[in-house]
């Protein structure tokens, strides 16, 4: 068991550090921060000045063993915008983001799995197909369109809801439907497979065999069992808590850490790029740690194998 | 010599009877078939079952792969897909079963007739403990609650020879080996006391040794609960040795009927006698073991008259162009065949003896 909580976590860091060096580099080679922050017109000196302020005079070999040794130390760099600490910012971020992604996981999460459910049971007759067919809209639109779409319809035809901004509670609504009815629609596609699979398992025959009234077989032997491929996705959902609402944040501009990343990408502040996406690949990797430990709970058959194997 | 036809059409008034009463049935079985039929997106599958059951009797049920062994006993317990389209009459002490109620189609199911499956790792749920897969037929069949259904789910273990059987309560499918797998659905068969248990191929997915071992499992209790057993097999040397009446299937229809010994010793349709030359004998010289020739033909593709016919060494024209009824064929016995239909209701020798 020990063993295997190492190997989770050694895995876990070295894709923490695949993201966080491809990121480094991407953003090195792809634009110079010294010409979108002090702007075009810049007097030479200025901009080598800067670079020599930040360090982007230097390889970029050493600028990386900088980079690394400082987050060691818990520093993250800081905003060559604003110039302050860029893990403060973000931070300072995320509770407006948790506000519209967390109510959003819900919506999914109670739309979603009973629809999935609902579908499941009512396999290939006409209330399967139209909870599919929805689905299958709500899941091709893009979230933008969506945005957009939900603007049109309850902000500017019927006034009944603000276009974007902070403040009230009616400045939630719709960026959360925005992000909830695409994340329902996945869950809904992905509960209902996992449900058909296993109502086809010999195991719910042998059930009704055993004269089981069928709600009762639904609830005992179906629903626990497909409730274990939903977690992963469920899980996948949780990890994208922090990071998931970039395009929705930017069509309600919401000033969340979406709405950050957008605006420091533009800039190439660095610092305020690479710690979004630390932070981002950190809660990743932890909802999927999370999941596997779900996994164990519930499916003896691998927590058996976790703690007798490895 | 006078033409012949079908027989069919040239049955004596004197013999109509057994035609119409199908697959030997005394008066009041415990369950009855009546033209079973099942087709799947329009495939006809069964193609007009009758069979029956007697109370405690051993009824072995073979065939080989498709020939709708299976379909027959889920369809019985309306345990096939909703999209299988079945028809026909399933009586359980003279109540029909096909068109119950849900609420009464569950307390026959495991309270009345048991079924278990082939492959028992997969037949369990892989997520409950075996004790609780259990304990829902004692709690449903029984009303055993609580601390009760603990200890007797044990003893079920301990009566199935379910090693360590006290410890085994809360082990999970995964835990144990395919032949304990096994012994678990019996024991949960077992748990709602039914008057029937119907055993599909329980043993084709273990090995020799423990398909003996579950075979012999499956007698003593019968023995000694007096339920009947319906034992589904396509290896017609094993059911005969635990059976007491044997029902050859093919192509979706019973082609023979008879007791075991008989079976054995004087089978009557050419597809009982070609499975038959494709067994081991018990004793004496081994001999070359015949395989049938061909193959089960699709069900969407049957030929015209005797199913049978494409394989069939004792083909006649006559067999291509009608199927053959079951028909009685000795004391206790039936046969759908043409060749072994009795003398008189063979047109030629009908004329000869007249
Ligand atoms: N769920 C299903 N959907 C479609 N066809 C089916 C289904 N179940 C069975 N069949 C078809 O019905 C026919 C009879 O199948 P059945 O399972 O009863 O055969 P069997 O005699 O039990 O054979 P086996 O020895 O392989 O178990 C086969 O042609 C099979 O393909
Ligand atoms: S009816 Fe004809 S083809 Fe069919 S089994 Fe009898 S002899 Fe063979
Ligand atoms: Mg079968």
């Amino acid at each position: 068991m020990v063993r295997y909580l190492l190997i989770r976590l050694l895995r876990a860091f070295i894709t923490i550090t695949l993201v966080v060096t491809f990121a480094f580099i991407v953003l090195r080679v792809s634009g110079d921060p010294a010409i979108s922050i002090m702007g075009d017109n810049a007097s030479p000196e200025a901009m080598a000045a800067f670079r020599k302020e930040w360090g982007l005079d230097q390889s970029i070999f050493i600028q990386y063993f900088n980079y690394v040794t400082a987050i060691f130390q818990g520093d993250f760099g800081h905003s060559m915008r604003g110039g302050g600490p860029a893990l403060d910012l973000v931070v300072s971020r995320i509770p407006a983001t948790v506000m519209l992604t967390l109510p959003a996981l819900l919506l999914k999460v109670a739309i979603g799995v009973p629809a999935g459910i609902y579908a499941a049971l009512h396999h290939d007759k006409s209330l399967d197909r139209t909870v599919m067919v929805t689905a299958v809209a709500g899941y091709t639109v893009p979230s933008f369109v969506l945005g957009l779409l939900l603007v049109q319809i309850f902000a500017l035809w019927m006034p009944l809801l603000p276009t974007g901004g902070t403040g009230e509670l009616s400045h939630l609504i719709l960026p959360v439907l925005t992000l909830g009815i695409g994340g329902a629609a996945i869950l809904a596609r992905f509960v209902r497979s996992a449900m058909l699979e296993v109502l086809g398992q010999p195991y719910i025959r042998t059930a009704n065999a055993k004269g089981i009234p069928w709600g009762a077989v639904v609830r005992a032997h179906a629903l626990p069992n497909a409730a274990i491929p939903t977690v992963t996705i469920i899980g996948f959902m949780v990890g994208s808590l922090i990071a998931g609402s970039v395009v929705t944040e930017s069509v309600f501009s919401w000033p969340g850490v979406g709405n950050l990343l957008v605006v420091s990408v533009t800039a190439r502040d660095l610092s305020v790029v690479q710690c979004i996406l630390l932070l981002v690949a950190a809660t990743m990797v932890l909802s999927n740690m999370f999941v596997d430990i779900l996994y164990g709970i519930l499916d003896p058959r691998l927590s058996n194998a976790n703690s007798e194997g490895r | 010599m006078v033409m012949r036809e079908p027989w069919a059409n040239n049955l004596h008034p004197d013999t109509v009877s057994p035609f119409t009463i199908p697959a030997a049935m005394p008066p009041g079985p415990l369950l009855a078939i009546q033209d079973l039929t099942v087709a799947f997106d329009g495939v006809s599958v069964l193609r007009g079952i009758d069979l029956s059951l007697d109370r405690g009797e051993a009824l072995g049920i073979v065939g080989e792969s498709g020939s709708g062994k299976s379909v027959t006993w889920l369809a019985a317990l309306g345990l096939l897909p909703s999209f299988a389209a079945v028809s026909g009459r399933v009586t359980l002490e003279g109540k029909d079963l096909l068109n119950a109620p849900a609420a009464d189609l569950d307390r026959v199911r495991g309270g009345r007739v048991a079924m278990i499956f082939q492959d028992p790792s997969s037949a369990l749920n892989p997520v409950i403990r075996i004790g609780r897969q259990v304990g829902e037929v004692l709690a449903r069949h029984q009303g055993v609650s609580g601390g009760d259904i603990r200890a007797e789910a044990t003893r079920l273990f301990e009566l199935v020879g379910l090693p360590d059987a006290r410890r085994r309560f809360d082990a999970y499918p995964h835990e144990l080996s395919g032949g304990q797998n096994q012994r678990v659905m019996i024991a949960m068969a077992l748990a709602g006391k039914p008057d029937v248990l119907v055993a599909d191929e329980p043993t084709t997915a273990l090995d020799a040794t423990i398909q003996a071992q579950i075979l012999a499992l499956l007698t003593t209790i019968r023995t000694e609960t007096g339920m009947a057993l319906v034992l589904i097999s396509h290896d017609l040397g094993l059911v005969a040795e635990s059976c007491e009446r044997v029902v050859v299937m093919y192509a979706g229809r019973v082609v023979e009927t008879a007791p075991a010994q008989e079976i054995f010793s004087n089978p009557r349709h050419p597809y009982t006698q070609g499975l038959l030359a494709a067994l081991p004998p018990f004793e004496g010289p081994l001999r070359r073991l015949v395989p049938i020739d061909g193959q089960v033909p699709d069900p969407s593709r049957l030929p015209p008259g005797c199913p049978f016919a494409p394989r069939c060494t004792k083909r006649e024209p006559l067999c291509e162009t009608a199927v053959p009824p079951l028909v009685q064929a000795g004391f206790g016995r039936l046969s759908a065949c043409v060749a072994q239909t009795p003398s008189y209701v063979r047109p030629e020798k009908d004329r000869v003896l007249a």
